[in-house]
């Protein structure tokens, strides 16, 4: 068995605000083997991107607060790491691609000032002169398929479209050379002709750079398309992962069932109620599984302890008291 | 066949800035019949926002006419008589950003009834909790505030108040889009029981084709100002004709197998959408069209129809369909 690339263990995240205490991350378990790409669904405000930020520990403290929970990276935890070596590994083992492109990038500063940039501070090889930088920042925007990169070099962000300003930061979290890449939406601010064209490209860059990714989205459909194993999030916690294919074939958790037949479908049969109430108020969660004032299943048991991972078949786990068999 | 509600012919509105003239709609014609939902897709930048707007009012047309039940209303809001404002009504993307923070959801919604001076015999606040009662919100909800609740009950409000003064006709500007899909769907389920009870017509704009499947009665596509093809539902989805519709259907991703096979086979979608000010010559799709032929950087093609009112703006259907 490969190693586990990322192991992320017990994970709580709180935030500090006013009248109270916001109880986000509820004990996140997550991990993954090196070459894999694993994607993380879930509804707006279940505690994705908190997730995605912790592991490059870009989250602000105060408010944010970490009571409990260790993530490892190659074996090291890096929430204990010191501030040097967590600069080496944003540069160098972790990189990220965030969802809206215009706030990524700087827009004072030239699309060439703030490629080379990235690739300087990341270069394996130490001491490149500023010419074999350019050439490596030209030769990245040409993975990326971007037209007349000497051009591009000289442009300001404004100057781009959305599509191309997502494929500049493909590109500079790609030029590298990490080994793990966390993509938080990457094309939720696109249309779907474009979408499907920086999808396209990220899948070809990853499996040509061998690079491990996490694929954060609240949309099923990409997951489908374009993952190998999947986590499901609920109010800030893992609800159920399993092999693409397999979860979707047969989702077991309450609420990804819930999630799939709310999803409009081409077949055109309709559209499902949908799941009722909403996400729970994190300054005063329900107790027990965080899920249960929604669910259409609930039994006492729920309402008094947190469900762990149950085993439902090889490789897809459960959490939720009905599979504790 | 029911009456048509709503018609546009060949609508144009121009916006002129310092970069030049943006045709953001160039020619857009459709009609809308009674109880019908029309689906208006489009990429952003398509011109689908500018033409809802347009029908509101909120722009006056540069050329074209908007009939409404036979009427003309082809000019701005205030130039209308105020019974054909009342007559339609918009709900639109963000009710983040469309219901004023600082009023209660009372006030919020009293405000058109007030505007129209429609009261029952209890006066506003039971009116309101009609309204309330119509989009099966509890009544204590009137003396809340947008920020207590939450969004997809956000557009609930928004829907209740585009009810208020009993229209007939609503333009549904990507109602869930900001909105998550177990709340999306709610909210689509409440919008055609109201359709049902309360005979409404919608024009329905979204990015999202698998809801336009579920919602839509026709769907209409434009690309860059203009309708590319026109269909009803079923058959849109069964066959489309257009090569960007076709694109824009692989495109879509899904979450089971059977709806895998509707789709067309993958077409690699490329190209960037060309910047509204400088729309390509000839047919403005051909940039990125698979099929591109010689006359299409040329000619712009017409809109040609088919049986079953099937309607598409493309060369490769010039020798008929």
């Amino acid at each position: 068995m490969a190693e586990r690339l990322l192991d992320i263990k017990d994970l709580h995240i709180s935030f500090d605000v006013y009248g109270g205490t916001l109880k986000v991350l509820n004990g996140v378990n997550l991990f993954m083997y090196e070459g894999e790409k694993v994607g993380l669904v879930g509804e707006t405000g279940c505690g994705k991107t908190t997730t995605a930020k912790s592991i490059l520990k870009i989250l602000p403290v105060p408010p944010a607060r970490i009571p409990k929970g260790e993530i490892f990276f190659k074996r090291q935890d890096v929430l204990k790491m010191v501030p040097k070596e967590i600069q080496r590994i944003r540069a160098q083992g972790i990189s990220m691609i965030f969802q809206d492109p215009t706030a990524a990038l700087n827009p004072v500063f030239t699309i060439g000032d703030q490629l080379m940039e990235a690739i300087k501070y990341s270069s394996i090889q130490d001491g490149l002169s500023r010419r074999e930088i350019r050439k490596l920042a030209i030769q990245t925007l040409q993975d990326v398929a971007l037209p007349d990169p000497e051009r591009i070099l000289e442009n300001y962000p404004i100057q781009l479209s959305g599509g191309m300003r997502q494929r500049i930061c493909i590109a500079m979290a790609l030029a590298t050379e990490s080994q793990l890449l966390i993509a938080d939406e990457p094309t939720t601010s696109l249309d779907v002709t474009i979408q499907d064209q920086v999808l396209r490209l990220l899948g070809v860059l990853v499996k040509e750079k061998e690079t491990s990714t996490i694929l954060i989205t609240h949309s099923l459909g990409i997951v489908r398309e374009w993952t190998q194993r999947v986590y499901v999030m609920y109010a800030g916690g893992m609800v159920e992962t399993a092999r693409t294919a397999e979860l979707f074939e047969s989702p077991l958790h309450p609420y990804t069932q819930g999630l799939m037949k709310a999803v409009p479908k081409l077949t055109g049969e309709g559209i499902a109620e949908g799941i009722s109430g909403r996400i729970p108020d994190y300054l005063n969660p329900p107790e027990g599984c965080r899920f249960n004032p929604r669910c259409p299943h609930v039994m006492p048991v729920c309402k008094k302890e947190r469900p762990p991972f149950f085993n439902a078949r090889d490789d897809h786990q459960v959490a939720c008291f009905l599979f504790k068999e | 066949m029911a009456a048509e509600t709503l018609k546009l012919i060949n609508l144009k509105k121009y916006f002129y800035t310092k970069m030049g003239t943006v045709k953001a709609a160039d020619g857009v014609s459709f009609s809308i019949r009674e109880r019908e939902t029309l689906g208006l897709v489009g990429e952003s930048g398509s011109g689908k926002s500018t033409v809802a707007y347009t029908i509101l009012g909120i722009y006056g047309p540069t050329q074209g006419n908007i009939l409404f039940k036979g009427q003309d209303i082809s000019r701005e809001s205030k130039k209308r008589p105020k019974h054909f404002k009342k007559e339609i009504q918009i709900v639109f993307q963000d009710p983040g950003s469309s219901l004023n923070p600082r009023r209660s959801i009372k006030q919020i919604l009293e405000l058109p009834l007030r505007v129209h001076h429609i009261s029952g015999n209890g006066g506003f606040t039971e009116q309101v909790e009609k309204l309330l009662n119509m989009v099966e919100l509890p009544s204590e909800y009137m003396y809340k505030y947008p920020l207590a609740i939450g969004g997809g009950e956000r557009q609930i409000v928004a829907i209740a108040r585009a009810l208020a003064t009993n229209p007939s006709f609503i333009v549904l500007d990507e109602p869930t889009s900001a909105l998550d899909v177990s709340v999306q769907a709610k909210i689509i389920g409440l919008l055609m029981e109201l359709q049902e009870e309360l005979n409404l017509t919608y024009l329905f704009i979204t990015h999202d084709l698998s809801l336009m499947r579920n919602m839509a009665t026709r769907v209409a596509i434009m690309y860059l100002g203009k309708i590319c093809e026109i269909a009803p539902t079923v058959e849109f989805f069964k066959s489309p004709l257009h090569p960007y519709t076709r694109i824009l259907l692989s495109s879509i991703p899904v979450v089971s197998r059977e709806e895998e096979e509707l789709k067309p086979k993958k077409i690699t979608s490329r190209g960037e959408i060309p910047s509204p000010v400088n729309v390509p010559p000839g047919c403005s799709f051909h940039l990125r069209c698979p099929e591109r032929m010689d006359i299409c950087s040329q000619v712009d093609p017409e809109i040609t129809g088919k049986e079953k009112g099937h309607w598409v703006r493309c060369h490769l259907y010039d020798k008929g369909l």
